[in-house]
């Protein structure tokens, strides 16, 4: 069986090896396409669904919010904390110099209005929630919020100012759809 | 290009000598002699294992969102049908590609039965076979439960249910199966866990069923063994391409289904949400559940067994009397093509199969009952009473000497021959 | 032999094409009705009447809904009908769901937004049950797809309501339906002419919104059929462009052989 070499392989050395080559190469390169287009929606199906991008925005009236008091709201399943600051927290947040900053950025890049701050309340360090929200919490050396995790410290701009947190507590994307209403995501 | 070929024959070169899948593959896959004269009735194994794939990978993804609890199992099949990016095209694939794997398994099965596929030597390969039949019934069953629909739930009971006619320990049985006193949530729960099993076992299963077709090689459809090179031609390209081309036209027909008629097969009770307290007016398994279905209502009481039992073991029976073929068929002649009366046997078991699908469809009343009977009563006496009387009594037509000479006669003859040239080159 | 290979093919896809022109027919026996201008989504190439799925949206919102729910649906999905994130609000928002548990412990309740689902008319079976003689009203996010005959099923339903014929008892507080599954339903005739008007001037007769409200229905347990249908045909196009090539190819290697 071995020794006669096999009358496929014997006419395609003469006769149309161009022509099987070119039909070959179709064959094979519309199979990758078909078997990617075939696979992709499969890959698609990993991302996230229709019921988890319907609550990708959420809408806060802001109008029961106290000048000095603090809103938790979930957005993505996540705490966002929402400071109505009384002016002496504006002021200590503007007054701070860059330069102390672990993570440098001015309050006026990290607000639209400067009465109202809305920050993601997870911790940047390893993801604890810090404590400030409530009247009778710790609020740790710099006025905003404290980490009890490992001791992260957080200014009246959300920034960190002292422990192991890399970075300032993140601004989400939001807008205000009105003079009391945003809208997170 | 010879460059690269040496390149990659280092890489290649350099596994193949640690681990020997590339020799394997050409051995196995490549080089792979086969019978140069099967016809399209041999594409439909390697569709199988294809389906068999594609069901794996759509369930896999599937799994990922589906909840197996009962109050959670109908909507999270709703949320993949709505919400979840593309979930109606894996629920639909998915759905879909059980039905065709059922019937390209039983045409694959009636080939073997036409072409004698199951005689020496290739009995075990057979049964293997029916043992694969065997784990897709169980996981197909298993898998409709999931959606926990109306015929989920009904249809769960109503065959769990059968395991109490198993005299004595039947109802411990039952209840062992349940896991409680009825079809409920931890019945849904080991059912979703074995239907993710399964398909892996029947994978186990295919591959042990390919080792023992590779020891001899395939069938062919004039049932005579290949008696040396001139009667071979190595599988790949010949049947690779052959495949490639049977596996087109079987995904348009699978498109068709999944695209524009995805609920054809299907029964719209399976869209209620399951009701522990109402029965739907008909309780029917899917289509390829429907000639068991029959043969199971079919059966009386028969001396001192009762109708449930007996029609248990009828129905069970009339899948291991295809494990006991080999032994059954006494024709020393294997391909119908020689058997001028099993021939029509054949397809007399073709239209009895069909007829009990269509039996098993129907409320087993008036007429349908006899046609049912009748039915069940044949397929029984085809298998242990015809097959052995009738390789005892049939003339067989002589057989060809060999494949490649049969090449020359009006049976194995293709439009495109052109004899005088290929044969006599080569012999 | 080329016509042997491809009968099973072509009877397969014929079935599958042409098998929704088979005229349905409902349990005991009566042919169903199908409306005098065609379902606009039957066929391969169906699409949905975005017009016909607000004015049948309309029939729900304003008729069915009183009793039924649709329990699938978000108020955010009725984009597909056409309408803005706005309007969508605005339509939710004339819905009240129940929510909470609020800071004292109490379950509250307040307007519906669209990522809500729609609001239920009762809250659990028992209550559906009270207030309809004993009957559960169906949710009606999956009934063109629950019953045999589909969309001319529950066309045929709502224009189905009859006299009973003589000799036929009528059960206390049942109605005469020709085409319901033993012909006696809890459900009185919810629609008549004119019980809606539609925002964009169609007359609202018996008919128009019986075959509006379907349409709409069907959109509800099938909301992919549009995306279904026209990657079907790409994919079917594909798979006979590559079919054709493995045949070619096929026919090619094999003319060495033999």
């Amino acid at each position: 069986m071995a020794e006669t070499a096999h009358p496929s392989v014997a006419k395609a050395q003469g006769g149309e090896p161009s022509r099987r080559d070119f039909l070959t190469l179709t064959a094979v390169a519309l199979s990758a396409v078909g078997g990617a287009a075939a696979v992709w929606p499969f890959l698609d199906s990993m991302n996230p669904a229709k019921d988890t991008l319907a609550l990708a925005t959420t809408e806060v009236d802001l109008a029961p919010v106290q000048v000095g008091q603090r809103l938790t709201v979930v957005w993505r399943g996540k705490p966002v904390f929402v400071d109505r600051r009384p002016q002496k927290e504006i002021e200590e947040a503007q007054a701070v110099p860059l330069t102390s900053l672990p993570d440098p950025q001015s309050d006026g890049d990290r607000v639209k209005k400067p009465e109202w701050l809305v920050v993601v309340g997870v911790c940047t360090h390893l993801g604890c929630i810090p404590v400030g929200q409530k009247p009778t919490d710790e609020r740790g050396l710099y006025g905003g919020w404290f980490c009890p995790c490992h001791g992260s410290q957080y200014d009246t701009s959300g920034r960190i100012r002292q422990g192991p947190a890399p970075r300032n507590l993140e601004v989400p994307p939001y807008a205000f759809t009105g003079a009391t209403t945003i809208k997170i995501g | 290009m010879a460059s690269a070929a040496k390149a990659k024959k280092g890489i290649i070169g350099w596994i193949d000598h640690r681990l020997p899948i590339f020799t394997f593959l050409d051995h196995e896959l490549g080089s792979f002699p086969e019978p140069k004269n099967l016809n399209y009735w041999w594409n439909f194994g390697s569709l199988a294992g294809i389906i068999l794939v594609v069901m794996i990978f759509s369930g896999i993804f599937l799994a990922m969102e589906y909840t197996p609890h009962k109050d959670l199992a109908f909507d999270s099949v709703e949320r993949i049908m709505r919400d979840v990016n593309y979930g109606w095209l894996m629920r639909y694939i998915h759905m879909n590609g059980a039905s065709m794997f059922f019937i390209v398994t039983y045409i694959h099965i009636f080939r073997g039965l036409y072409f004698g596929s199951y005689k020496a030597p290739r009995e075990l390969l057979w049964m293997l076979g029916v043992v694969i039949l065997l784990l897709m019934m169980m996981t197909a069953f298993m898998g409709y439960v999931l959606p926990w629909g109306q015929m989920s739930y009904w249809g769960a009971t109503v065959i769990t249910n059968l395991f109490s006619a198993i005299p004595v320990v039947g109802d411990q049985i039952v209840s062992w199966l349940w896991g409680g006193f009825t079809v409920d949530n931890p019945t849904l729960n080991r059912f979703f866990s074995l239907h993710y099993l399964l398909p892996f076992v029947i994978v186990a299963v295919v591959c042990l069923h390919l080792v023992a077709l590779h020891l001899h090689g395939s069938n062919n459809p004039l049932g005579i063994d290949r008696k040396g090179p001139q009667d071979s031609i190595p599988f790949h390209p010949y049947y690779t391409i052959k495949d490639l081309f049977g596996i087109g036209v079987f995904l348009i027909i699978f498109a068709g289904f999944v695209f524009f008629a995805p609920n054809f097969l299907g029964d719209p009770a399976n869209y209620q949400p399951a009701n522990p307290l109402q029965t739907p007016p008909e309780i029917v398994p899917e289509w390829y559940f429907l000639p068991f279905y029959a043969i199971l209502r079919s059966v009386p009481d028969i001396l001192f067994i009762p109708a449930k039992l007996a029609g248990v073991i009828a129905m069970f029976g009339s899948i291991l009397v295809l494990f006991v073929l080999p032994w059954l068929d006494t024709s020393p002649v294997r391909s119908g093509r020689f058997r001028p009366i099993f021939r029509w046997f054949f397809l007399l078991l073709m239209i009895d199969c069909l007829v009990l699908g269509w039996v098993g469809a129907h409320k087993p009343e008036g007429t349908f009952v006899l046609i049912g009977q009748a039915a069940t009563a044949w397929y029984f006496i085809h298998f242990l009473v015809l097959l052995p009387l009738l390789g005892k009594f049939e003339r067989p037509r002589p057989l060809p000497t060999s494949i490649s000479s049969a090449v020359l006669t009006v049976r194995g003859l293709h439009p495109s021959i052109k004899p005088a040239t290929a044969i006599k080159e080569k012999s | 032999m080329m016509q042997h290979r491809l009968l099973p093919v072509a009877a397969s896809l014929a079935v599958i094409f042409l098998g929704g022109a088979v005229p349905a027919q409902a349990e005991g026996g009566y042919k169903l009705l199908q409306p005098k201008s065609e379902w606009s989504f039957e066929g391969p190439l169906g699409t949905y009447d975005k017009a016909a799925l607000r004015r049948g949206f309309q029939v729900y919102n304003e008729v069915c809904s009183t009793c039924h729910a649709l329990v699938h649906l978000r108020y955010g999905d009725l984009d597909g009908l056409g309408y803005t994130a706005d309007e969508i609000k605005a339509i939710a928002a004339q819905k009240q769901v129940t929510d909470g548990p609020n800071d004292q412990g109490e379950m509250y309740q307040r307007p519906a937004r669209a990522s809500d689902f729609f609001a239920r008319p009762f809250p659990n079976e028992q209550a559906a049950r009270y207030s309809n003689n004993g009957a559960v009203p169906a949710d009606l996010s999956l009934v063109v797809k629950a019953r045999e005959g589909g969309p001319d099923y529950v066309f045929s339903l709502l224009n189905g309501y009859k006299e009973p014929p003589a000799g036929v008892k009528l059960g206390a507080g049942m109605n005469y339906n020709a085409y319901f599954p033993g012909h006696q339903t809890a459900m009185p005739q919810p629609l008549a002419d004119g019980a809606v008007t539609y925002a964009d001037g169609t007359r609202a007769d018996l008919e128009q919104m019986a075959q509006d409200v379907t349409t709409f229905l069907t959109w509800a347990a099938e909301p992919n059929l549009e995306a279904r249908h026209r990657m079907g045909l790409q994919v079917i196009g594909f798979l006979i462009l590559l079919t054709g090539v493995f045949y070619v190819l096929k026919r090619r290697i094999w003319s060495k052989v033999h």
